[in-house]
């Protein structure tokens, strides 16, 4: 079996498992959060030896080049040997200036650091709590065009963020964050391409940002923007949403629910369904999916089936922070 | 004398066939649910390397790789049916794509000496 040489102690590894897993079984104190390439917590550099592609699918071609990878999906055939590289995450300390309710179950935090970080629309950030417990949230924010990162945040029952967003979250309270991260962001370049964004739950934050810039960059294909809640309650931002509708012709917002009373203007469909009633053919689309994982995945196919293009569909699915060895 | 793969088109035509053929896979129903949960980005990067082989280009499929990545479906009950409906949405898709017909004879060819190595038989004679 492959063993991984970490600050030069040797750790064999078990048939199949990952580095990171490995290290973990041996006691090593190791960074991570979804366990599946997306947050980039549990990054290190390779110092001899390959890694599998798999383990830098998600990385820039400048960080490849640096021998860094993703612990959590890497499966060395060969012996490796790695070093720590947390300076290739850029961490910074930031403050909260707003704290607002946007729904019963949502709450929205705005923060402010000096500088702002250079990001793009859609792009996640991940907070990293003091005792090094790790959380991605999306930026809900523009770059260039608001003076704040806003991010909007489930609430989960019993969960760590959730449990700081609701009760110790204030004006005035510190927060490292570490990133920006991910490549579901706005692309601009052609504003006549029709966009579809479309979201459960708080997927709606990185698609409020997107749906945003294209608004800034003044795209001119239609943008039709797809919110999807089990209730009710969990739709949020309607109002502002139907604004903005009104202000662009070339903008349609398409709310949907699963259970409940009808209401003027909200759907009671799965979203899945709303979207292939009204939008039967993606052809030439660019799609942008976001939040619930089952969800997200589901669309990502049904939109390639309805035409789209593989590179033109774009997805975040919110995976919950994994623990270890589950 | 130019090759299959250059004949058709190289990696710009694999581009362009995997999005039409995946699309084939996914909506017959016949197959489609042996892709059931399946991550759509890695399987598309797969896609392509299949198709890459079956356009006769450079590609780094072995009939070992092609056994091992098959046997769990080969267990849960993969098939000659299964593959004859994957070999059927390929030919749709490349008639789609208007290529001669002599080259999608070609890539069929092709595409059936890996028929035992993906159903992990021994090969007829063997
Ligand atoms: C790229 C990315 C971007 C994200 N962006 C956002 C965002 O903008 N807004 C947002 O609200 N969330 C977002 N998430 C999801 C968020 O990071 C996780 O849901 C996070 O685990 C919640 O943290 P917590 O500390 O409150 O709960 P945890 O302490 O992680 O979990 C508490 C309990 O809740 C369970 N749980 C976690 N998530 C879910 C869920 N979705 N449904 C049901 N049970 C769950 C856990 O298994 C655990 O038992 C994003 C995730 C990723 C990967
Ligand atoms: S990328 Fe490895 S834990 Fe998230």
């Amino acid at each position: 079996m492959p063993a991984i040489t970490l600050e030069s102690q040797r750790f064999e590894l078990e048939s199949g498992e990952s580095v990171l897993a490995g290290l973990e079984r041996h006691g090593v104190e190791m960074p991570s959060s979804c366990r599946s390439g997306v947050c980039h917590t549990c990054m290190l550099r390779a110092v001899s030896g390959t890694v599998p592609p798999q383990s830098q699918s998600t990385l820039k071609e400048a960080q490849r080049r640096q021998g860094l990878f993703l612990s959590c999906c890497c499966v060395p055939e060969a012996d490796l040997e790695a070093a720590r590289c947390e300076d290739a995450l850029q961490q910074i300390d930031a403050t909260v200036t707003e704290r607002d309710w946007l729904s019963e179950s949502v709450v929205r935090l705005r923060m402010q650091c000096d500088p702002l970080p250079d990001y793009e629309a859609g792009q996640f950030m991940n907070v990293v709590f003091p005792d090094g417990a790790i959380r991605s949230y999306s930026l809900a924010s523009v770059p260039g065009h608001d003076a704040f990162l806003e991010f909007q945040i489930a609430l989960l029952k019993g969960g760590k963020a959730s449990t700081w967003a609701r009760d110790a979250a204030q004006a005035g309270s510190s927060v490292r964050l570490m990133g920006p991260l991910g490549s579901c962001v706005y692309l601009g370049g052609a504003p006549e391409r029709p966009l579809l964004l479309a979201g459960t739950g708080t997927g709606l934050a990185p698609l409020y940002g997107i749906l945003r810039a294209a608004l800034a960059d003044g795209h001119q294909g239609p943008i039709h923007l797809f919110h999807g809640s089990l209730r009710r309650e969990g739709l949020y931002l309607v109002d502002e949403l139907r604004a903005l509708e009104a202000a662009h012709d070339n903008l349609q917002y398409h709310p949907g629910i699963l259970h409940g009373e009808a209401e003027e203007g909200i759907a009671t469909e799965a979203l899945d369904a709303l979207i292939a009633t009204r939008l039967p053919s993606l052809k030439d689309y660019r799609v942008y999916l976001c939040g619930a994982p089952e969800f997200v995945q589901m669309m990502q196919r049904k939109a390639f089936i309805a035409g789209a293009s593989l590179q033109d569909i774009h997805a975040d699915a919110f995976l919950p922070a994994a623990q270890p060895k589950d | 004398m130019s090759t299959l793969y250059e004949k058709l088109g190289g990696e710009a035509a694999v581009n362009a066939a995997v999005d039409v053929f995946y699309r084939h896979v996914l909506s017959d129903d016949r197959i489609n649910y042996w892709f059931d949960g399946i991550d759509m980005e890695r399987q598309a990067a797969k896609q392509k390397a299949f198709m890459t082989m079956a356009f006769g280009g450079p590609n780094s499929y072995t009939g070992d790789d092609m056994r091992k990545a098959h046997a769990h479906l080969v267990e849960k009950g993969l098939n000659d049916s299964h593959f004859d409906a994957v070999a059927e949405n390929l030919s749709k898709s490349l008639q789609e794509l208007a290529v001669p017909q002599e080259s999608i004879d070609e890539v069929l060819a092709i595409v059936e000496t890996t028929r035992d190595d993906v159903l992990g038989r021994m090969p007829a004679g063997a």
